[in-house]
């Protein structure tokens, strides 16, 4: 009898590798992260329609009131509701610090893509410009542009978006020489694949997960930029519930004990961050894995 | 590969010279062509058309921007990093005073950071998988995206408003010395610290937990060596060169760091030189900040390639492996 | 006395994502002192574990389960930190399988070897004075120059050494070898063998060998231990356990080792069907069952016990059923052996040569390499690492253009340079298996986007695409369940089964075979080496086939080619190449292998002491380490090409005066 018969019927069934998804749900740093972070989202989209009092309500009778049964968090300078406010707040920096990752990541992926697979000057150009950018600090460069241009929304998401692209550049462009280095590649060449497949079809694929892992860390990256930016006083203007504005208008009045006037944005902004990187951590481990 | 320690340093210094170039054309695009009509920007909407054409042509901002940007670097190659708009002054001694302020308050925090967080990563690496560990992981990776003004507002409450023990304001008082004002920097210093320090400790001790499962740890144990030397000679000595590395590109977080910093304690650093020339559009003062920043980002980076390449033991010969 | 090392029902776990696996169950054997004992295993099994946990040094998420381990009487587990630093200051000593992972890059040499010496009380000074003795003492010539060496200035071989003389700076009572010679050339390896063997008779230490490599631990080993998913399954005398094994799992593995000598057309090799477990995978019965050709409902169900055969121990229920089962069962068909018509060659290689530009240095990695390949033809192509092997193959495949004045002729017609320049044709005609199926699989597609892309590009459509897929997949074994799954699903030997499928895809006329087992288990290694002569058979595909194992090349080929440094140092019949004369260095390769019948001496070669090559040769490149040069003339001239009956050799030694297989009395 031969056994190569035998060998076509038996193969054991492989231990089947839990999903990365599956993974993912297990952690406990992703379901905390999600957790917040799905907190302060329906925060940004709902809010305002539901907190207790008009955010931009003001009540001179009643500022600088400490946190009581009627407001919750106290009041600020002008007497508005903090809690209405922390609430609320979480709009303008959920709007401006997505959209920017979004754009950073996507100029970003297609630089890194092609000075991936390119090669060349391209790549050599986009490696110094790179190296500028990571030694440039990013606050800074968004002084001088936002004086240059005039601040908005629009120029933060814009700034935000092109100071971030060459760090993903950098990232995806790491991941793509690794793929390249496999022998997939090569095979797939020899069978005749055009470039654009090759690029398309057979290294995307294995660099969304970078790719997405990337733009998490930025999206950290992006709130701290967005709320650093707004308490300098190059973000919304008054008289937005913003987190960083609210913190820079009242932080005058916290030598007198006004704890809470600046206290609870704080710990908005904070538990938003932490959020996002947990999540980023999160999906780094689970790909990693 | 082939290069010596020597033709590798020069190619580093001539990236970082490529780099600061590229970095002033950054400055000077943001600071000199984009504003726009630089007189007009200065003497305000309701000047009259020629004297705004005048001081266009005092400034020299009529010109090629070819040419303006040669002057521009000419100039600073002089030392004359250019006039004030604000203080109708030479723009060097405030940038070179606030530089020196600057260090020092970033000095201060290096010193806290550097043995905390290093510390820090070893002790969690040692200590893996206990509490110990998984609370320095998960404040390291915390920590450092907590934006600067949050933890400063934090700090400010907690040692300057409740517990009153140091001052919250860090404004140098003339005639002091770094000891004389150290009990100010040392509340501004902490949020830096806080910043630097989860990617400084979560770095030491993925290179402290690498070098303590390589075999050659093993071999050291097999050895029969103690504790002590096995972690002193083989792990801390290979786990810890990266960390030089790691520790100079933070430089650049730093110095975000020190403008949010600076203007919460009121400090006269070069963070809050820049902040107050961004709101006042101080346009030379604010190019030359944003320069020197970067230009000194760039020399920390290359010292640390320089010192690490100089730790580095026996270049390897031939081809490699 | 008490025994070297006495290891009693010793059980291991790793915690994984919270979940305890067990590596190791049950595992009892002993070392007397003095005497040395083999592990053999595939990956997985757990033998490295098994080392690491005699001597208390498992990582961080690894826990003993169960069992004692006592060395020389002392238990490892149960001593404080101070008596269990003085057993390993004393009489315990490891060498890890990665010499340059075992050695700490940024002490020198001197530091790390008198550091062994410093422990015992030596004074520094002593302590490297003792251990330039001790470097000597393992046959390293320029002791002083290593002492002020970093590990990474020295060879693979000579790291190796080092290692083994910190080991046994203490004159351990026990050393343990965790594969100490995997990843080092066959030449380098054969060397290293012979040392460790004459150490052992020097210093009457007690060696645990781990290998992977059954004919390693029969040259070294006087007991053998077999693991197979973390049991013993057996254990025994080596003579009589590898002569007469009582396992179903021993047999197997030494059945499906293409034995020295063994041609594929005297009949397929023997396999093992299916794969080792996952590390860790909690079993019912016997470990084995799923693959066992013995296996019944009871072995399934029933984990069996330990069987005392007199001096020899093995872990199945049907112990005295594997006798019967060694003699005369292994039948299959053979190959029919291929006919060499004098037809026209497939490919001809003229003159290729490949320099690289490393910095300012150029680097030859081929030098003026020419053969033929006829129709259905198997080329072996054989040489250790730097021969310029892979930079062959990449060349003829077209990823790398050669130095000019090098042309490959297809069917008589020359190819361009580049694939990227090549006809669809020319471009489908040659393919590549190559070793690693991880880098060649790309993991973001299923089985059926890997093989039916090829089949597309290919030209082929619709209902007959879909019935040559499954054509392909039956030929290469493999299941129609496969067709969805992606790489990371499938176990080392199906993906380069699906690698394989992939390369016949395109009806090839050449296929290349990049080292295309080496990367896997033994156990598996039979099945594809089948695999591949089978397809070669009903495809008349030619064949070259690379490899470093030169019985698997003596399987498998018709002719065989020996490079050396990108030098074509002898290429010919299968049986001339292997039955002599012989180059030197084919003579060393052949010697280093243990071909059957070698009587005489062994022929080594010596390692030299840095890895790197020397430039400015302007005559035979194997000058340095031939044991039979002669003076100035291998040093200065380049060798003659000098061919007989289609086998041609390049040395100055005139061909009578070259070395023979002993005959095979």
């Amino acid at each position: 009898m031969s056994r190569e018969v035998i060998a076509a019927g038996v193969v054991p069934e492989e231990a089947p590798q839990p999903s990365r998804w599956r993974l993912l749900r297990r952690s406990g740093g992703f379901r905390a992260g999600a957790a917040i972070v799905g907190f302060w989202a329906l925060a940004a989209l709902f809010g305002p329609m539901l907190v207790p009092w008009n955010p931009f309500a003001t009540d001179p009778l009643h500022a600088l009131a400490p946190p009581s049964a009627a407001h919750w968090f106290g009041t600020d300078q002008l007497g508005r509701d903090i809690f209405s406010r922390v609430i609320a707040g979480s709009r303008d920096i959920l709007t401006i610090a997505p959209l920017a990752t979004l754009l950073g990541t996507i100029v970003g992926s297609a630089l890194g893509l092609a000075g991936g697979t390119l090669g060349g000057a391209f790549d050599f150009v986009l490696g110094r410009i790179i190296e500028v950018l990571v030694s440039l600090p990013l606050i800074v460069v968004a002084l001088l542009a936002l004086v240059a241009f005039g601040a908005s929304p629009a120029t933060t998401i814009v700034l935000i978006g092109l100071v971030f692209a060459p760090l993903v550049a950098r990232t995806v462009r790491a991941a793509v020489l690794g793929e390249i280095a496999l022998d997939y590649v090569a095979a797939a060449e020899l069978c005749g694949e055009s470039r654009l497949a090759i690029m398309f079809v057979e290294i995307l694929p294995n660099v969304l997960g970078p790719v997405l892992v990337e733009a998490t860390v930025r999206l950290g990256y992006a709130v701290f930029a967005v709320a650093s930016l707004s308490f300098l006083g190059f973000g919304p203007g008054p008289p937005s519930p913003d987190w960083g504005l609210a913190i820079a208008e009242n932080y005058g009045v916290i030598a007198g004990g006004y704890w809470w006037t600046v206290s609870f944005d704080a710990a908005a902004t904070a538990s938003l961050v932490v959020g996002v990187n947990l999540l980023a951590e999160a999906l780094h481990q689970a790909l990693a894995s | 590969m082939q290069d010596g320690p020597a033709a590798w340093l020069a190619r580093r210094i001539s990236f970082g010279l490529l780099t600061l170039f590229l970095l002033s054309v950054v400055v000077f695009a943001g600071g000199q062509l984009l504003p726009g009509d630089v007189g007009r920007a200065i003497l305000g909407p309701l000047a009259d058309p020629r004297a705004v054409a005048a001081l266009d042509r005092q400034l020299g901002a009529d010109r090629p921007a070819v040419m303006q940007y040669l002057d521009w670097v000419l100039g600073i190659l002089h030392g004359n990093l250019g006039q004030s708009l604000e203080f109708r002054a030479p723009v060097s001694p405030f940038i070179l005073g606030a530089l020196a302020h600057s260090l020092r308050l970033a000095a201060v925090a290096l010193v806290m950071v550097v043995p905390l967080s290093i510390g820090a990563g070893v002790l969690a690496a040692l200590r893996r998988g206990t509490l110990i560990d998984r609370v320095i992981s998960l404040a390291g990776l915390s920590l450092t995206v907590i934006p600067e003004f949050v933890t400063s507002i934090l700090v400010i409450l907690l040692f300057g408003v409740w517990l009153r023990w140091l001052p919250i304001s860090a404004t140098w008082r003339a005639g002091t010395g770094l000891l004389g004002q150290l009990d100010h920097l040392i509340l501004p210093a902490i949020p830096l610290v806080v910043v630097l320090f989860g990617y400084i400790a979560r770095m030491a001790r993925a290179g402290t937990v690498e070098a303590l499962e390589a075999d050659y740890t093993r071999t050291a144990i097999l050895k029969g060596l103690s504790g002590a030397v096995v972690i002193r000679r083989h792990v801390l000595r290979n786990a810890l060169l990266p960390t030089i590395t790691v520790i100079a590109a933070q430089t650049s977080y730093l110095v975000g760091g020190l403008v949010v910093v600076e203007s919460l304690f009121r400090y006269q650093g070069i963070g809050s030189l820049i902040l107050a020339a961004a709101h006042a559009r101080d346009f030379p003062m604010l190019e030359a900040g944003v320069l020197s920043v970067g230009a000194m980002t760039i020399a920390v980076t290359l010292l640390a390639d320089a010192l690490t390449a100089f730790l580095t033991p026996a270049p390897v010969p031939g081809e490699g492996g | 006395m008490s025994a070297a090392l006495a290891i009693e029902n010793l059980s291991v776990a790793y915690r994984a994502r919270g979940e305890e696996r067990e590596v190791l169950r049950g595992v009892s054997f002993a070392v007397p002192a003095g005497g040395a004992y083999g592990l053999v295993g595939e990956s997985g099994s757990g033998k490295s574990t098994l080392a690491l946990a005699a001597l208390r040094l498992l990582p961080g998420a690894g826990r003993l389960t169960g069992g004692r381990v006592r060395i020389d009487g002392r238990e490892p587990y149960v001593l404080d930190a101070g008596g269990l630093r003085r057993l390993r200051a004393h009489d315990v000593s490891m060498v890890f399988q990665n010499p340059a992972r075992a050695l700490n890059p940024s002490l020198t040499i001197g530091r790390q070897v008198a550091e062994a010496y410093e422990v015992l009380g030596w004074r520094r000074a002593e302590a490297e004075e003792r251990a330039v003795a001790m470097l000597e003492r393992v046959r390293i010539a320029a002791a002083a120059r290593v002492m002020a060496s970093y590990p990474r200035q020295l060879s693979g071989g000579m790291q190796q050494r080092v290692l083994l003389a910190m080991a046994l700076a203490k004159d351990p009572l026990l050393l343990v070898l965790d594969e100490p010679t995997t990843g080092l050339d066959a030449t380098v390896e054969a060397e290293l063998i012979d040392l460790i063997a004459a150490l052992r008779g020097e210093l009457g230490t007690a060696h645990v060998l781990i290998s992977h490599n059954l004919g390693v631990v029969a040259r070294l080993c006087r007991r053998v231990g077999v693991l197979y998913a973390g049991r013993l399954v057996e254990e025994g005398p080596a003579a009589a356990l590898l002569a007469d094994p009582r396992h179903p799992y021993t047999l197997g593995l030494l059945q499906s080792l293409p034995s020295p000598g063994r041609r594929k057309d005297q009949g397929r090799l023997a396999t093992i069907p299916g794969f080792p477990p996952p590390p860790g995978r909690p079993t019912e019965g016997c470990v084995f069952a799923a693959r066992c050709v013995l296996a019944d409902q009871r072995c399934r169900t029933e984990p069996p016990a330990a069987v005392d055969l007199g001096g020899r121990v093995s872990l199945c229920h049907y112990v005295e059923r594997i006798p019967p089962l060694a003699h005369g069962t292994i039948r299959g068909v053979a190959f029919a052996p291929v006919g060499r018509a004098p037809t026209p060659a497939v490919i001809e290689a003229v003159r290729l040569s490949k320099t690289y530009r490393v910095g300012r240095r150029a680097v030859r990695a081929l030098s003026d390499v020419s053969f033929t390949l006829g129709p259905g033809e198997t080329l072996g192509l054989v040489g250790e690492s730097g021969s310029g092997k892979t930079t062959l193959a990449r060349l003829l495949l077209g990823l790398v253009a050669p130095d000019i004045g090098g042309e490959i002729r297809l069917d008589g017609v020359p190819l361009a340079a580049l694939a990227a320049n090549r006809g669809a044709a020319e471009r489908k005609a040659l393919r590549i298996v190559l070793q690693d199926p991880d880098s060649a699989l790309n993991r973001a597609h299923t089985v059926r986007h890997l093989i039916g892309r090829v089949l597309r590009l290919a030209g082929l459509q619709g209902a007959a695409r879909k019935r040559r897929l499954a054509e392909l997949l039956a030929a290469v074994r493999l299941e129609p369940r496969h067709l969805a799954e992606r790489p990371r699903q499938l176990s080392g030997g199906l993906k380069q089964r699906v690698a394989i499928a992939r390369a016949f895809a395109g009806e090839p006329r050449v296929v290349i075979c990049d080292e295309p087992t080496s990367a896997l288990d033994l156990s598996v290694q039979a099945a594809i080496l089948n695999l591949l002569a089978d397809l070669q058979r009903d495809h008349g595909t030619s064949t070259i086939f690379i490899s470093h194992d030169l019985s698997v090349v003596r399987f498998l080929a018709d002719r065989i080619a020996v490079l050396y440094r990108g030098c074509l140092m002898e290429i010919g019949p299968a049986e001339q190449v292997f039955a002599g004369p012989h180059h030197p260095y084919t003579e060393a390769l052949l010697s280093a292998a243990g071909m059957p019948g070698e009587r005489r001496a062994p022929v080594r070669v010596a390692s030299t002491l840095q890895g790197t090559r020397e430039d400015g040769v302007t005559g035979c490149v194997f000058h340095a380490r031939c044991p039979r040069r002669l003076g100035s003339l291998c040093k200065t001239v380049a060798p003659p090409v000098v061919e007989a009956d289609g086998h041609a050799i390049r040395c100055h030694i005139p061909r009578g005066e070259l070395g023979l297989a002993a005959s095979p009395d």
